[in-house]
């Protein structure tokens, strides 16, 4: 999938997090805010790296500020930014997620 | 050195608190020990005025020295004065290298945190260091180990003498000119000064605090003239308004309220469940609801309670006035209901040595049949653990849960499965504060956990229709839910310890690694 | 299939709980409450510009999180909107047990419907006719042709009522009366009665006025309605209550289904069950209450 334009997903609340993404050429970056960084922060970032493979994305910027989210949600908001991004709204490949 | 809990007990903290590790409940059952007594100076002559101007003279007068052990109570919970307005004269006098042996410190208390970093303070002992002060210890500011206690485990401490006491701080709401002191009465009523009995009967000097002054005698008194060396009148000891706070609202949360018709349900289908039955629960929005789903309960069946226990709140109070309940034991009112309802003829003060020591001839938790308790953890080895966060900051305190937790025949744990995204069910609690041996039942909002220790229970509600489960498979279902938790790193060095009821030691809390 | 498809439609609905797929604290729990349908909203409760995110939040949480036996419904939006069509495949896709049609006002809307998601369930490699629908009322001309819209699809397991648009529509307000919805709640439970399917009564708002809400409860049962819809978890243990038999109503259930299966055997058409007259027209209703009586817990 291509990046085409910065895009957010996500909000502050409670069980939630926040994810901006945009193009780049430098492979993933992944910037992550946690309060649970200690405990799940490898996880997360686990979870962020295969949902921007499964979306085929190489290279991107991604910021994410979780607020105590699973990895469900942590993924949905991820799906949601990166489509927002590339610009697609119907037609989603739901199996392939 | 492995203790009973397998925890890892360090041989150099062992030398270095001059302590063994934890041997199992009910280890020291029949020990004998001899009391030691304070250092006491006699007032014989009737024309001595205790009354001293400041607290700045009643520290000269006590011969205030560095590396002084000093003590407070915490019955003015967020609302208290004293600490602060006690450290800042000792910090601006020059005092140094003060152990602070308070029954619990919070977030009341922030300051102390600047007295840790420049040295004022370089030893703490409590039941709980809420908010900056946790956070300091957390952080290896504090020069020396600081020793965490339940409320049964510091009485001994003090009574066997191995927390001697230099000078003992006792904010009074009321008090006469010769320090007969009184949690009734005056601007900032807190109720009962419980915890502060024994730092009366121990420490070389006393010093009362209060900020309404009453004509001799103030009878009833609750902590005796005959203890008292000064008494220090101040504008104001606290703030009334989180000394006094209004009745919590009872809690619309659905998680909440089904923890407490489960907690209800099971407690009813227990044998403990009958006329006569003792209680104690705690403050949590969970537990207040399961007291008034109890009391419907009780009304239904026709059971009366026999007495209820320890901190009290409205609802506990409400029993008593219903007739519901024979009678209060407090050791701490956690509402203005819950003071006001003091006047009650049959709702007592009781000291905290009454109400929890291990180490005295019986208190009050060994009749206790049920205790509702909370946790900040707990793993499938029915370990507590209520004082370390699960990010590894000191939080929270051990209060009563060791002592109540021991003494109770039916020991009820009530916890969300999980907080935040953090699983409150685990393999490995954090910290150990109150040991699996001591938990009879573990109740989430995904069902009801019984200790294997307790066959009795088992099966007693084995065909109630209650929802039944392992500790087992409340873990792993809340490790479904988040994911398994990585374990935190700590630094080498220990900053404080757990000390058991019987000063053993249970665990240790390592310095976060930054 | 076809017994399979009528257990379906036919299964306990006292209790529907609607959720806001948006809001992941709310989805995560909603596992806890246990009610008979949890009703995941891309409508309503979603805001215009956050739809697409709301079906990656339903879809990611309906295949991670285990809702244990509450029916998952999705309550799509609008034909008259642009959102629907990727609403039905998302959630078809996702593995939704039912969809939720709101404004609907004829057959021919349930068709549309039933259209895309037959297309969903093929692209998906879904069983043909796995995902059921409903349809909610929230117009005059919607309750009108309820009948047809009950009988526009083998799929359709019940109608629904939404009584906020809908007294909108009637130019009027909702009321502690409910006068405003007599009209609608009356022909819409004969239509479904004659047509074999449920019958759902629409949200109590006041969530605080629990006594007002099991008041409400009471009513619609006696009504004939098969359930409610929810907007707060509080909201469930009341209705179960109101929908569990009493002691009395289960032994004489028992004793109905009991005696209609031997004395059939026996041959015998009509016969006297504690001094009523019982004929097999009965047993449905018996089996409904020992149903009823088992999800409550009170029979094993």
């Amino acid at each position: 999938m291509k990046l085409l334009k910065p895009a957010a997903a996500g909000t502050l609340e409670s069980s939630d997090c926040f994810v901006s993404i945009e193009p780049s050429e430098n492979g993933i970056e992944i910037d992550l805010k946690s309060d649970v960084i200690r405990q799940f922060g490898d996880r997360i970032r686990e979870v962020i790296g295969e949902t921007l493979d499964t979306l085929g994305i190489e290279s991107c910027s991604i910021s994410v500020t979780d607020k105590g989210a699973l990895d469900c949600t942590i993924r949905a908001r991820v799906e949601s930014a990166a489509f927002r991004s590339a610009e697609i709204k119907e037609e989603i490949p739901w199996e392939k997620l | 050195m492995l203790n009973a809990v397998g925890r890892d007990i360090p041989e150099e903290i062992l030398e270095k608190v001059h302590k063994v590790p934890f041997m199992g409940n009910g280890h020291y059952d029949g020990y004998e020990y001899k009391k030691t007594g304070p250092r006491t100076r006699c007032v014989i002559s009737n024309g001595k005025n205790k009354l001293v101007s400041s607290i700045r003279e009643a520290l000269e007068l006590s011969g205030i020295k560095d590396g002084m052990r000093i003590s407070f109570h915490h019955h003015f919970r967020e609302g208290d004065y004293i600490v602060n307005m006690v450290m800042k004269e000792i910090h601006d006098m020059g005092i140094r290298d003060i152990t602070l042996c308070a029954s619990s410190l919070g977030k009341a208390h922030d300051s102390v945190y600047d007295y840790i970093l420049d040295g004022t303070v370089t030893g703490i002992e409590a039941s709980g260091v809420r908010g900056k002060i946790g956070e300091a210890i957390s952080k290896g500011y504090l020069k020396n180990i600081a020793i965490l206690r339940s409320h049964g485990g510091r009485v001994r401490a003090i009574e066997s003498g191995e927390s001697k006491i230099d000078i003992a701080f006792i904010g009074a709401p009321t008090s006469d000119d010769y320090g007969n002191l009184s949690g009734m009465g005056g601007k900032n009523e807190c109720g009962v000064l419980s915890y502060s009995s024994v730092d009366a009967e121990f420490a070389d000097k006393v010093i009362a605090i209060t900020d309404t002054l009453v004509p001799f005698p103030n009878y009833p008194c609750q902590i005796s003239m005959t203890k008292v060396d000064y008494v220090v009148k101040v504008d104001e000891i606290g703030d009334a308004s989180k000394i006094a706070t209004g009745a919590a609202k009872p809690t619309t949360d659905m998680k909440k309220l089904m923890l407490a018709r489960y907690c209800t349900d099971f407690v009813t289908k227990t044998p403990y469940y009958r006329n006569g039955f003792s209680y104690q629960t705690g403050v949590g929005g969970a537990s207040i609801a399961s007291t008034l789903y109890l009391a419907d309960r009780m009304r239904g069946d026709g059971v009366k309670m026999a007495f209820g226990l320890g901190g009290l709140t409205k609802p506990m109070c409400d029993l008593l006035d219903e007739g519901l309940c024979g009678a209060l034991f407090d050791t701490q009112d956690f509402d203005t209901f819950a003071i006001q309802n003091m006047h009650h003829p049959r709702h007592y003060m009781i000291t905290a040595g009454e109400y929890a020591s291990p180490f005295n001839k019986g208190a009050f938790v060994n009749k206790l049949d049920f205790v509702i308790l909370a946790a900040l953890e707990v793993d499938t080895d029915f370990n507590c653990n209520v004082v370390v966060g699960s990010d590894g900051m000191l939080m929270g305190a051990q209060g009563g849960h060791p002592d109540t937790a021991e003494g109770a025949k039916c020991s009820i744990v009530l916890v969300p499965l999980v907080q935040g995204r953090m699983p409150t069910i685990r393999d490995r609690v954090t910290t150990v504060t109150t040991p699996g041996e001591s938990v009879d039942v573990v109740i989430t909002e995904y069902g009801i956990a019984i200790n294997p220790r307790r066959q009795d229970l088992i099966d007693a509600v084995r065909d109630s229709g209650l929802p039944l489960t392992t500790i087992e498979e409340m873990k792993e279902k809340a490790y479904s839910i988040t994911g398994e938790p990585k374990d935190i790193e700590f630094e080498d060095r220990v900053v404080a310890v757990i000390e058991a009821r019987d000063g053993t030691i249970m665990d240790v809390v390592r310095q976060i690694k930054e | 299939m076809g017994e399979a498809l009528t257990d379906k439609k036919k299964r306990l609905r006292r209790s529907m709980l609607f959720l806001n797929a948006q809001k992941p604290s709310l989805i995560r729990d909603a596992y806890l409450y246990g009610p008979d349908s949890l009703m995941f909203d891309l409508e309503d409760a979603v805001a215009e510009n956050q739809k697409d995110s709301a079906r990656f939040s339903l879809y990611n949480a309906l295949r991670n999180i285990d809702y244990g036996r509450s029916e998952k419904v999705v309550r799509i939006n609008g034909l008259d909107t642009p959102h629907w069509r990727e609403d039905v495949r998302c959630a078809v896709a996702a593995g939704c047990d039912s969809i939720r049609l709101p404004k609907t006002e004829s057959a021919r809307d349930i068709n549309i419907l039933e259209e895309e998601v037959y297309k969903a369930e093929k692209e998906f490699g879904i069983e043909e006719g796995t995902v059921l629908l409903m349809a909610a009322i929230e117009s005059a001309r919607g309750v009108i042709n309820c009948m047809e819209i009950c009988t526009a699809s083998d799929r359709l397991f019940g109608i629904a009522l939404s009584g906020g648009d809908y007294t909108k529509d009637l130019q009027t307000t909702l009321s502690p009366t409910g006068v405003e919805l007599m009209g609608a709640r009356q022909h819409m439970i004969i239509a479904a009665r004659a047509a074999k399917v449920q019958c759902f009564d629409t949200v109590y708002t006041n969530v605080n006025d629990l006594n007002g809400f099991r008041h409400e409860t009471e009513m619609i049962k006696q009504m004939g309605f098969d359930g409610k819809s929810l907007i707060n978890p509080r909201q469930i243990p009341i209705v179960h209550g109101v929908f569990t038999p009493t002691d009395k109503e289960i032994e004489f259930a028992k004793k109905v289904v009991r005696e209609i299966e031997e004395k059939s055997a026996q041959g015998i058409g009509v016969f006297t069950v504690d001094g009523k007259m019982i004929d097999i027209a009965f047993y449905d209703g018996a089996r409904r209450t020992l149903e009823m009586a088992r999800a409550s817990g009170k029979l094993r």
